[in-house]
């Protein structure tokens, strides 16, 4: 279960370590599209194949990405936690979720619309490499982490 | 090569002859891996340990093993394995039961430096059974926990199921001043922990990089990216020590099986600084 949607202001949005020292402006151009949104534990966040609409930031809690193939029970493949983000399935074409994912506790995340988002990235072209600058080395981390899980070192 | 070492104590003074070892107790840790308590069949108390050393041990007509001991250092009379079955030797260790008789030698090889920790951080990584030979340091360490600074200790494996010393490490996670992190590669929907791999965790870690002593054991790609993490977080080469493993045969260094590079792990090793081995873990198929 998920809570109602509030509104969600510049200081608490410039608080996340995720955003912290980018531009006011490309800030306060995000602040109409943003939302803080609380789950329950097992709540489901977003839903592989559905439209992807959000970026979000962890405020509190624990999210796990889970990978659900139609033969097997479904895989969480990672977990992430406060101060982290996850979804990025916004930023590239065909702009659907590639994975579900679900609070593993009590879980605080602020949710930017991505076409919000997508707006202040064109607006504000410098705090936009910077923003990409930060996103790309997660990316980064996740695939050499899944590369190591595909290499599936601790096999017997 | 030097690594600026005492010599290994393992060489010298300690008899080739394996001495006859009774199983007191056999604990299931894993559907492969089982911890066992040894008693001396003869009476003598067995050799102290460091931690971080190994014996071979042998199971007759099934060959023999080189083992980490993973109990207390403090309480050398208790010998403590944990095998995982892989081979003919540790299944064969693996299906021993209490009262079953095996044949141990050892201690061999050069520890975790625990006294370069004195005073420093410590960073503890562990990937899947490479947990068994940081278990004694992590004994000694939470003993003279006043000794070190922050203790962060990071534990990866291949799913829950196949959490070694689990029940262990939550008592540990709930009584001492230490930081435990405990991931698996990929976990079902009953799992509420962490998913990921090890790496993942060291950006968390408490720790401050040019005061952090690093000691890692687990797969060699795991141990090298986590050692690249760790060096990212500042900490210094020489201060990140691995636990390598290779072929062990003779384990006094007489036979060259263990060869990595200019070391023979088993009289060398297995703990080396990272420092040394960074070249060496590039090199493919070394």
């Amino acid at each position: 279960m998920s809570g109602p949607r509030t509104a969600v202001g510049l200081p608490e949005l410039a608080a996340h370590p995720f955003l912290k020292g980018l531009g006011e402006g490309f800030l306060r151009d995000l602040v109409p599209g943003t939302e803080a949104l609380d789950f329950d534990t097992g709540a489901t966040i977003v839903r592989e194949g559905e439209a992807a609409h959000e970026f979000f930031l962890i405020v509190q809690g624990k999210v796990g990405l889970e990978l659900v193939p139609h033969d097997r029970p479904r895989l969480t493949v990672l977990t992430v936690g406060p101060e982290e983000v996850f979804g990025w399935s916004w930023l590239a074409p065909p702009h659907l979720w590639r994975s579900d994912a679900r609070a593993l506790k009590p879980t605080r995340v602020l949710a930017i619309s991505a076409e919000r988002l997508r707006a202040a990235l064109d607006a504000h072209p410098q705090d936009g490499y910077r923003f990409l600058g930060r996103l790309v080395p997660v990316l980064a981390q996740r695939l050499d982490a899944t590369r190591l899980q595909v290499l599936d070192v601790h096999r017997p | 090569m030097s690594t600026d070492r005492e010599p290994s104590p393992s060489a010298d003074g300690i008899p080739l002859a394996p001495s006859p070892f009774t199983v007191r107790e056999r604990a299931a840790e894993t559907a492969d891996t089982v911890t066992l308590t040894l008693d001396p069949l003869t009476g003598d108390r067995p050799a102290p340990f460091l931690p971080g050393q190994f014996n071979m041990l042998s199971v007759l007509g099934a060959g023999e093993v080189a083992i980490s001991i993973s109990g207390d250092p403090a309480r050398p009379d208790e010998l403590v394995h944990t095998v995982r079955s892989l081979g003919l030797s540790t299944q064969a260790i693996g299906r021993l039961s209490p009262g079953s008789t095996v044949a141990v030698r050892g201690p061999y090889g050069r520890g975790w430096p625990l006294e370069a920790a004195w005073g420093r951080d410590v960073v503890l990584v562990a990937g899947g059974i490479g947990i068994a030979p940081l278990r004694p340091l992590l004994y000694a360490l939470l003993r003279e926990r006043a000794r070190f600074g922050r203790l962060e200790v990071i534990y990866g494996a291949r799913s829950p199921q196949d959490l070694v010393y689990y029940r262990q490490l939550q008592e540990w996670r709930a009584r001492s001043n230490a930081r435990f992190q405990v991931t698996v590669d990929a976990a079902g929907r009953d799992w509420y922990g962490d998913v990921g791999v090890v790496t993942q965790r060291i950006p968390d870690c408490r720790f401050d990089g040019r005061n952090t002593v690093a000691f890692l054991c687990g797969p060699e790609i795991m141990m090298r990216l986590s050692a690249e993490a760790l060096e990212g977080r500042g900490v210094r080469p020489e201060a990140i020590w691995l636990s390598m493993e290779r072929n062990m045969r003779c384990g006094v260094g007489f036979c060259g099986h263990c060869q990595f590079g200019p070391y023979l792990l088993c009289r060398d090793g297995p703990v080396l600084p990272y420092r040394e081995l960074r070249p060496l873990l590039r090199v493919r198929e070394l």
